[in-house]
C-alpha cells in the first residue's frame, strides 16, 4: 500500500526535501555487480510492473536497454578494452535506477503534485494523482521517468519500494542482489561506506577509473539519493556526466521571459497609433 | 547439407560494441527521454502564443481608440484561447485532466503556472466578450480585457520557459533566449492574423507588429543558434532543420510582403499574413522537433555537460 | 575452470566476491569472457576441450619449479608409492597406457597396480563389477614406497615424466594461452598454496562434458594434492552442480547403477550372497567402506522393514541386478532400437537438454508410452506435434504412436523438502503456497504410483512382485491435500536404531538388521528428532564454520578430509590455517568443524595386523575413504581411461593432437550409426568443412533446458532469443552481422541463431594457425515465451567412458550468415 492509495498524503507536498526522518537511499557498487539482473526481476515482481518485450538487441547482454515506465532497474553491460593491461576485454555492469535527487526536477515541474518527497527522502509518483502530462519525462536529467502508454499515459518510475520501506523492509532489488552490489540504507551511512569502498577499489589496477557518481551534495542536483560507484565515465553507462537542476536556473528563465514580455507589451503599445489621441 | 539461403533481416549497418577508443555513449542510446507529448503541443505553442500577442493589442487599442482593431484582436485571441485548451486536453487524453492541473498551484512548475495563466486568460477574454455582448459598461469590459492583456504576454512566452526548464539539451541550452524567440514569433503572428482579418487601413499597428516581431524572432533565433554552438545541429539537420528553413523563408517573405505592399493591397496583406503565420507555426514545430532530435543523440547532452563543467571549472571528476 | 560461476551460480558467487574483498584473487580460465571473467583478476581464454594440457602444464610447472608442498605431498599422497614394473606410460606408447585392448576398446588395468599389492578403487566402469563408491581394498602386502621420491617407478617420477612435455610452450600451442598468461596463473596459484595459504579450484560441466571429462577433474585433484590444498580450509576441488538439488539426486541415487549413498547396485555377475558381496565391494581392509555391510543392511531395512530378515538376506535378492550399461544415452539408443518401450521423465527436458536432440526426439517417437512430469508442457512432452521435425514436415503427428502422459508438477515453493547443494549441505524449505489445480509434488506422484501398483499386485503370488509388496510404504499423509510427509521421508533416510529412535550418525549402523537408514551418508540428518537441515541460525551468531546452518553430510562435516589440515603429527600446518588438529591433553581431534577422522585416533596410531575398515587406518593417513589413506596422484584403479590424465583432442576437433600420435581418448564411447554421424575431425577428409570449435553454456537469465525460465515472461524478456557469440574476427571472416542471423552447421543438423558479435570471444592463436570458437547457449526450444533452436541438436553422441557423460563442451561446426532453410529437410 502506498500512501497514494491510502489517500493520506496531501496533493501538495513539501517541494524540496529538507530533512525530517532519516533519508534512505541506494549505493550501487558496480565493481561487484555480476550482471545477473535479479534486481530487474525482483523489482518487476514486487511492483507488478508490466512485461516489456524489447526483443534481442545485440548490445551485449542488455535487452532491457533503458530505464522506463516498465523497467525501474536496468543493468547496463559495457564491453571495452581492459584499461590496465590493454589486452583483453573488460565487461562493466551497473544496475541503474532512479536517482531520487536532492533537487528533483521531476518533483518540481510536476503540475499536479503527483510526485512527492516521502518521509524517507525518496521521490515517489502517486499513480492515482498523476495526470499524464509528461512534463516530468522531459524534465528528468537521467531519462528515468516515462509514460506508460497503456492504458492512459501516466508516468511511472522507481518508488524505492515505498510500500516496503513503510513496513521496515528493504527494497526488492537490494534484497535480491546476491553480491550486495545494491546496498540500501541511511544515505549518510552509505556515503561513508562508499568513500571507503572507493579507496579499496582504487588500489586494484583493473579498477583504474573508479569514481563515485552522485554521492556529492555539491553536484548539479544536490546529490543523489541513489548513487553509484562506477568504473568509467558516467556516459559510458548511459548516464549524464554532469546532470544539473537548479531553481536559480528557473528564476533566470522567468527573468528572461519577463523581459521578453515587457518588450512585447511596450512594443505593442508603440505599434499602435497613439497620435490620434 | 544445403547452405542457408534466407536473406538477412533488419540490421542497421556496422554496429559495434561501445566504441573502443573513447566511449562517449552507451550503444548510442539516448540518455534523456524524448518528449512524451503528441502533435497538439507545438500547435498549442503557436495558438497560445498568438493569442497572447493579440490580447495585448486588445487592451491598448482601447486606449488609442482603435476600437475595431481592438475588438478584432480580442475575438481572435478568444479563438486562440478556446483552441489552446482543446489542444491540451487532446494531448492529455481526458478533459478532467486539464481541470486537475488547476487543483494545485505550483510555482516551481512552469506547466502549473502556464495552466493557470491560460485558464485566467481564457476566462477573462470570454467574460469580456460576454460583457461586451450584453452591453455592460465599458469599464467592465475594459477591466476584463486588461486582465487578459496582462496575462497575454506571459502566455506568449511562458511556453519557452516550459521547454527550457527541462533536461532536453537543445531547449535547456537556449534557455535565456528562447523566450525572446517565442515573443517575437507571437507578436509577428498576432500582427499577421490581424492583417488577414481586417482591412489594411485598420491594420497599421498590425503591420508594425509583423515587422518588428519578425525582426526580434529572426535575430534572437539566430543568436540562440550561435550560442548553442554544436548543440544547434538539429536546427540545421533533419526534420527540425527543414522546418527551420520553411520558417525562415515564410516569415521573411510574409513580413516583407506586408511591410512593402501590405498597406496597398488586401490580397497581398492576406498572403503576407498567411506566410507570416505559417512561418511562426513552423518555428514552433521546428523548436519542438529539435527537442526530439537533441534527445535522440546522447552526444549533445554529454558534450554540452562536459563543456559546461569545464567552463565552470568542475574539472574531470564526474561526481555528477 | 570449466565453470561460469557468476552466471550459473550467482548466489554462491557472493562468497567469491566476499573473498576478493579480503584480497583473494580469482583466475578464470574459460573459452569465453563471461560474467565470471568480468569479476576475475585474471581471465585466460582457452580453446574449449584443451584443459588437461593447461592443467598438465601446471603440474609440470609445480614439479619442475619444485613448487609442491613437499611435506604434505610425501605424507598424504601416493607420490612415493612404487608402481608395477609392467606399467607403461603414454610417453612410451605415444598416447596409450599399457594394457590397451584394441578389439574391446578398453584397458586392462592390471599393469597399473601398486608394486606389491592390488588395489581396488572408487569410480570404475559403470555396469561392470567393481567396488562401491570410494571403496578400496588392498590385497597382499602393503605397497612398496620410496619416501625419497627417487625410485624411477615411484609415482612422483612417473608423474614428472608423464608431464615432461607439458611445457608453457606446449600449453600455448595446444590451448592458445600465451606463455606469459599461463605463467602468471601458475605463479599466482603456487604463491598462494603453502602452509599459510590455500587455493581452491571450482569447476562445473565445462570440465565434465568431455570425452575425457573425468580426467579433467583428476588433473585438478593432482594439482591440489601436490600443492597441499586438500582437506584444508580455502582449498579443495569444488564441483558446482547444475541444479539446486542435483547433489541430492546423486546422493539418493538417480544413476542406474548406484544405490543411495553410492553403494553399487549388484550386477548379475556379483555374488548372490550379501556378506560376500559386501566383502567384494567394501573390501576386507582400510577405510570406511569396510562397513559396507552395515550400510547396505540398514538400507535394505529402510526399504523392506520387518520383511527384511536375516533369513531372506534382508531382502538383498529383492534388489535388481544390473546386466549392462543402462546409462542415459544407452537407454535412448535402446528406445530408437526398440528395446526400451516406456520412459518416465521427471524434472528433465532431454529433447532440449541432452546431446543430439534430434536423436532423442527420434527415440521418443519410437516409444509405446511416455510420462513427462514438469511445470509446463516442455519440448520432451510436445515432441509429437511441436518439434523441429514436425515443423519441417519430416514427421507427422498422425504417424507417431507414442502415448504421452503429461503430468503437471508442483514447483519448489509449492512443496516442502530439502535441497542438497553443491557443498553437500542439506537445506530444508517449507511449502509457501498450495500447488494449483492438478499440480503435485514428485513425492506425491511417486507415493501414489507406488500405492496404485501395489493395489494392482495385491493378489499376486509371483516371487518377482514380493519386492514391491513388501516395501514399507506407509508415510503419513496430510489430511487435507493427501501429500505424503516429506519430513517422514527424511526421517527414514536419516535412520533409526533398534528402539525406533533416530540415530546420531552412520557410526551407529549395524549389519545385524537392528538399524535402518535410507542413505548411510545422510544418517544423523534427523538426530534427536530435530530436522537439522531446517536450522537457519545466521552466520554472525555462531562460529565461522556455521555448523548450525542446515546440515552437511556426512555427520555435518563442512570440510572433507579435514585431518589433512594438520601435519602428520597432528599439528596445524600453520597458525593461520589452524582448523582440525590433535589435542594431546584431551586426547582427541579438535577444531571448529567435525573432524573427518576417528575422533580419538592418535596421530601415531598404527593399525594392528588384520585390522579392517576404519580400524585399519593409520593415524597419519587423512584420506579415510581410500584403502591406503592417501590422495592419489596416480590412480591404480577406478578410472578406466588411464591412471594419469592425458591431453586428448575432443572427438571432433579442428586440430591434430600436438602431444601424441593418438588423437582422442581411445577409451571414449563412440556410437557409429547412421542417425549419429560425426563431423570429420582434423586429419580426416572433409574436416575443413567444420573449421570452428563450438561450445555450449548457460546464461543467468535462463535455467538449463528452459523448463523453468522460458515460460516466465520476466525471465524470457531478459534474453528473448537464441543467439550465438562470435568474435569480431570470425564475424568479419564469415560476414556475420551484429543482431542479424547465423546458421550453425554440423553433420547432425543446422540451427539458426541471432548474432552477438563480441570481443569477449577471442580468436585463439595455436602455433601458426588461428582457431575461432562459436559460443552457443543451450536454453532454447520450440516451446515457451522465448523460443529458438536448440544448440544441443548440433552435438553428437560420444561419451566419457567412466561416467558416460556426453561431449557437449567441444565439437566442430561451420557458421554461415542468414537463417536456416525453412520447411526443407534439416
Amino acid at each position: 500500500m502506498t500512501a497514494a492509495t491510502t489517500g493520506r498524503r496531501p496533493a501538495v507536498s513539501l517541494p524540496m526535501w529538507q530533512g525530517g526522518g532519516t533519508r534512505m537511499g541506494f549505493f550501487t557498487d558496480s565493481s561487484i555487480c555480476i550482471g545477473c539482473k535479479a534486481c530487474e526481476v525482483a523489482c518487476k515482481e514486487w511492483n507488478g510492473v508490466p512485461d516489456i518485450d524489447t526483443g534481442f538487441t545485440g548490445n551485449s547482454y542488455d535487452n532491457t536497454s533503458a530505464l522506463g515506465a516498465n523497467s525501474w532497474r536496468h543493468v547496463a553491460f559495457v564491453e571495452r578494452p581492459r584499461p590496465d593491461t590493454g589486452d583483453g576485454v573488460q565487461w562493466l555492469m551497473n544496475s541503474d535506477v532512479c536517482k531520487h535527487c536532492t533537487r528533483a526536477a521531476c518533483l518540481d515541474v510536476c503540475p499536479t503534485g503527483a510526485i512527492f518527497r516521502s518521509e524517507f527522502g525518496t521521490v515517489v509518483v502517486q499513480d492515482d494523482i498523476c495526470n499524464g502530462c509528461g512534463y516530468c519525462v522531459v524534465a528528468c536529467p537521467f531519462g528515468v521517468l516515462e509514460r506508460r502508454e497503456e492504458p492512459d499515459g501516466r508516468a511511472f518510475k522507481c518508488t524505492l519500494c515505498y510500500d516496503r520501506l513503510e513496513v521496515g523492509d528493504e527494497p526488492a532489488c537490494a534484497k535480491a542482489c546476491p553480491t550486495q552490489s545494491i546496498q540500501f540504507g541511511p544515505l549518510e551511512e552509505l556515503r561513508e561506506r562508499a568513500e571507503k569502498r572507493l579507496e579499496e577499489v582504487k588500489r586494484e589496477p583493473r579498477f583504474a577509473g573508479a569514481r563515485l557518481y552522485g554521492e556529492s551534495k555539491d553536484d548539479g542536483v544536490g546529490g543523489f539519493g541513489a548513487f553509484f560507484l562506477l568504473l568509467d565515465e558516467p556516459e559510458v553507462y548511459g548516464l549524464p556526466p554532469k546532470p544539473v537542476y537548479r531553481r536559480t536556473d528557473l528564476a533566470l528563465l522567468w527573468g528572461a521571459a519577463s523581459v521578453a514580455a515587457s518588450v512585447l507589451t511596450l512594443g505593442v503599445m508603440g505599434s499602435l497609433r497613439w497620435r490620434r489621441r | 547439407m544445403a547452405a542457408p539461403v534466407t536473406a538477412e533481416p533488419r540490421v542497421g549497418g556496422e554496429r559495434q560494441m561501445v566504441p573502443r577508443d573513447k566511449p562517449r555513449s552507451y550503444y548510442g542510446l539516448p540518455i534523456v527521454k524524448r518528449p512524451a507529448w503528441t502533435w497538439e503541443v507545438p500547435w498549442y505553442l503557436f495558438t497560445g502564443g498568438t493569442a497572447g500577442g493579440l490580447a495585448a493589442v486588445a487592451i491598448f487599442a482601447r486606449g488609442t481608440g482603435e476600437a475595431k482593431l481592438g475588438r478584432r484582436a480580442r475575438r481572435l485571441a478568444l479563438a486562440g484561447a478556446v483552441v489552446s485548451p482543446a489542444l491540451l486536453i487532446s494531448d492529455l487524453g481526458r478533459p478532467e485532466r486539464f481541470l486537475n492541473m488547476l487543483r494545485v498551484f505550483r510555482p516551481t512548475s512552469p506547466m502549473s503556472l502556464g495552466s493557470w495563466t491560460l485558464a485566467g486568460f481564457g476566462s477573462a477574454l470570454g467574460a469580456a466578450e460576454m460583457a461586451d455582448f450584453v452591453g455592460l459598461p465599458n469599464v467592465v469590459v475594459g477591466t476584463l480585457e486588461a486582465a487578459a492583456g496582462i496575462l497575454g504576454p506571459i502566455l506568449a512566452n511562458y511556453t519557452a520557459v516550459l521547454l527550457a526548464d527541462t533536461a532536453n539539451p537543445i531547449w535547456r541550452g537556449g534557455r535565456t533566449i528562447l523566450p525572446f524567440v517565442f515573443t517575437g514569433s507571437s507578436v509577428a503572428a498576432a500582427g499577421a492574423s490581424l492583417c488577414v482579418a481586417g482591412p489594411p487601413e485598420e491594420s497599421v499597428a498590425a503591420r508594425r507588429m509583423v515587422a518588428w516581431g519578425t525582426a526580434v524572432e529572426q535575430a534572437s533565433f539566430l543568436l540562440m543558434q550561435r550560442r548553442l554552438g554544436p548543440l544547434a545541429e538539429p536546427y540545421r539537420d533533419g526534420p527540425a532543420g527543414r522546418l527551420a528553413k520553411v520558417h525562415r523563408a515564410s516569415s521573411l517573405t510574409g513580413a516583407a510582403l506586408i511591410s512593402v505592399l501590405g498597406r496597398r493591397s488586401r490580397k497581398v496583406a492576406i498572403l503576407g499574413g498567411a506566410l507570416t503565420l505559417a512561418g511562426s507555426a513552423a518555428l514552433r514545430q521546428c523548436v519542438y522537433r529539435a527537442g526530439f532530435q537533441s534527445a535522440a543523440d546522447p552526444r549533445y547532452l554529454v558534450d554540452s555537460q562536459r563543456e559546461a563543467a569545464a567552463a565552470s571549472g568542475q574539472g574531470k571528476t564526474a561526481t555528477g | 575452470m570449466g565453470s561460469n560461476m557468476a552466471e550459473c551460480h550467482p548466489v554462491a558467487f557472493q562468497w567469491i566476491v566476499e573473498a576478493q574483498g579480503k584480497g583473494g584473487k580469482l583466475i578464470h580460465v574459460d573459452p569465453r569472457f563471461t560474467r565470471t571473467s568480468a569479476m576475475a583478476n585474471l581471465h585466460i581464454p582457452i580453446r574449449a576441450g584443451s584443459d588437461i594440457a593447461f592443467l598438465g602444464g601446471l603440474v609440470h610447472y609445480i614439479l619442475e619449479q619444485e613448487r609442491y608442498f613437499r611435506d604434505y605431498m610425501v605424507a598424504y599422497t601416493n607420490a612415493a608409492t612404487i608402481i608395477d614394473e609392467r606399467f607403461l606410460d603414454t610417453e612410451d606408447l605415444d598416447g596409450f597406457f599399457s594394457g590397451w585392448n584394441e578389439e574391446s576398446g578398453t584397458y586392462d588395468t592390471s599393469s597399473w597396480q601398486y608394486q606389491g599389492g592390488v588395489i581396488h578403487a572408487s569410480a570404475g566402469e559403470r555396469g561392470a563389477p567393481r567396488p562401491s563408491g570410494d571403496g578400496v581394498t588392498i590385497e597382499g602386502a602393503p605397497p612398496h614406497s620410496d619416501p625419497t621420491l627417487e625410485h624411477p617407478h615411484c609415482v612422483f617420477q612417473l608423474l614428472r615424466r608423464h608431464y615432461a612435455r607439458y611445457t608453457p610452450e606446449m600449453v600455448e600451442r595446444v590451448c592458445g594461452v600465451s606463455q606469459q598468461k599461463f605463467l602468471e596463473a601458475a605463479e599466482t596459484i603456487c604463491d598462494n598454496s603453502n602452509r599459510e595459504r590455500t587455493t581452491a579450484f571450482v569447476y562445473a560441466v565445462g570440465w565434465t562434458q568431455h570425452t575425457v571429462g573425468v580426467q579433467f577433474i583428476r588433473t585438478g585433484a593432482i594439482i591440489q594434492l601436490l600443492l597441499g590444498n586438500m582437506g584444508r580450509t580455502g582449498g579443495g576441488v569444488m564441483a558446482l552442480r547444475g541444479h539446486a538439488n542435483i547433489q541430492g539426486a546423486t546422493d539418493i541415487a538417480t544413476l542406474f547403477d548406484v544405490l543411495p549413498g553410492y553403494i553399487q547396485v549388484p550386477t548379475a555377475k556379483d555374488s548372490p550372497d550379501l556378506k560376500q558381496f559386501c566383502l567384494d565391494q567394501g573390501g576386507a581392509a582400510g577405510g570406511y567402506w569396510g562397513n559396507l555391510e552395515a550400510y547396505l543392511v540398514s538400507l535394505l531395512k529402510a526399504y523392506w522393514g520387518d520383511r527384511a530378515t536375516p533369513d531372506n538376506q534382508f531382502g538383498f535378492d529383492y534388489l535388481h541386478r544390473v546386466t549392462g550399461d543402462h546409462s542415459t544415452y544407452q537407454s535412448t539408443l535402446g528406445m530408437v532400437d526398440g528395446s526400451v518401450k516406456g520412459f518416465v521423465v521427471l524434472g528433465e527436458n532431454p529433447a532440449v537438454g541432452s546431446a543430439h536432440g534430434g536423436l532423442h526426439r527420434k527415440a521418443l517417437r519410437s516409444l509405446d508410452w511416455l510420462v513427462v512430469r514438469d511445470l509446463y508442457e516442455i519440448e520432451t512432452a510436445s515432441f509429437w506435434y511441436d518439434s523441429p521435425e514436425t515443423q519441417s514436415g519430416e514427421v507427422r503427428a498422425e504417424d507417431i504412436a507414442t502415448e504421452v502422459f503429461f503430468m503437471p508438477a508442483a514447483a519448489n515453493a509449492e512443496k516442502s523438502g530439502s535441497f542438497t547443494n553443491t557443498q553437500r549441505l542439506l537445506q530444508w524449505h517449507d511449502q509457501a503456497v498450495e500447488p494449483r489445480g492438478d499440480c503435485r509434488s514428485d513425492l506425491s506422484f511417486t507415493y501414489y504410483l507406488g500405492v496404485k501398483i501395489r493395489e494392482k499386485l495385491a493378489a499376486s503370488t509371483e516371487a518377482r512382485d514380493r519386492a514391491l509388496l513388501d516395501l514399507t510404504w506407509d508415510y503419513p499423509l496430510d489430511p487435507k491435500s493427501g501429500e505424503p510427509s516429506a519430513e517422514a521421508v527424511l526421517r527414514e533416510i536419516s535412520g533409526r536404531g533398534p528402539d525406533g529412535k533416530l540415530l546420531a550418525g552412520f557410526g551407529a549402523l549395524r549389519a545385524d538388521g537392528s538399524t535402518s537408514s535410507g542413505c548411510w551418508i545422510y544418517c544423523g540428518a534427523f538426530a534427536d528428532d530435530q530436522n537439522l537441515p531446517n536450522r537457519k541460525r545466521p552466520g554472525q551468531e555462531q562460529s565461522w564454520v556455521a555448523p548450525e546452518w542446515g546440515w552437511a553430510w556426512p555427520l555435518n562435516r563442512r570440510v572433507l578430509y579435514n585431518r589433512a589440515s594438520a601435519d602428520p603429527e597432528g599439528k596445524p600446518w600453520s597458525e593461520r590455517k589452524r582448523f582440525v588438529y590433535w589435542d594431546e591433553a584431551q586426547g582427541k581431534w579438535v577444531g571448529p568443524d567435525v573432524p573427518d577422522f576417528p575422533g580419538d585416533r592418535r596421530p601415531d596410531y598404527q593399525p594392528p595386523p588384520g585390522a579392517t575398515a576404519e580400524a585399519a587406518l593409520s593415524g597419519d593417513r587423512p584420506f579415510i575413504m581410500q584403502a591406503d589413506g592417501v590422495g592419489w596422484l596416480f590412480a591404480p584403479s577406478g578410472v578406466v581411461d588411464g591412471p594419469f590424465p592425458t591431453h586428448y583432442e575432443p572427438h571432433e576437433s579442428p586440430v591434430r593432437n600436438p602431444l601424441y600420435e593418438q588423437e582422442h581418448n581411445p577409451a571414449r564411447q563412440i556410437f557409429r550409426r547412421r542417425d549419429n554421424p560425426y563431423n570429420p575431425t582434423a586429419g580426416e577428409p572433409g574436416s575443413e568443412r567444420f573449421p570452428f570449435v563450438m561450445t555450449t553454456y548457460r546464461l543467468t537469465e535462463h535455467h538449463t533446458a528452459g523448463g523453468m525460465s522460458r515460460f516466465l515472461s520476466r525471465l524470457s524478456q531478459l534474453q528473448p532469443e537464441m543467439f550465438c557469440e562470435v568474435s569480431p574476427e570470425l564475424a568479419q571472416e564469415r560476414g556475420l552481422r551484429p543482431g542479424g542471423w547465423a546458421t550453425i552447421i554440423t553433420e547432425r543438423t543446422q540451427i539458426e541463431a541471432r548474432v552477438l558479435v563480441t570481443a569477449r570471444v577471442s580468436a585463439l592463436r595455436l602455433g601458426d594457425r588461428v582457431v575461432h570458437q562459436v559460443g552457443l547457449p543451450y536454453h532454447w526450444g520450440s516451446r515457451g515465451l522465448s523460443r529458438g533452436d536448440s544448440a544441443n541438436d548440433l552435438f553428437p553422441l560420444v561419451l566419457d567412458p567412466n561416467v558416460h557423460i556426453q561431449e557437449t563442451k567441444a565439437a566442430t561446426c561451420d557458421i554461415q550468415p542468414g537463417r536456416r532453410p525453412r520447411a526443407a529437410s534439416r
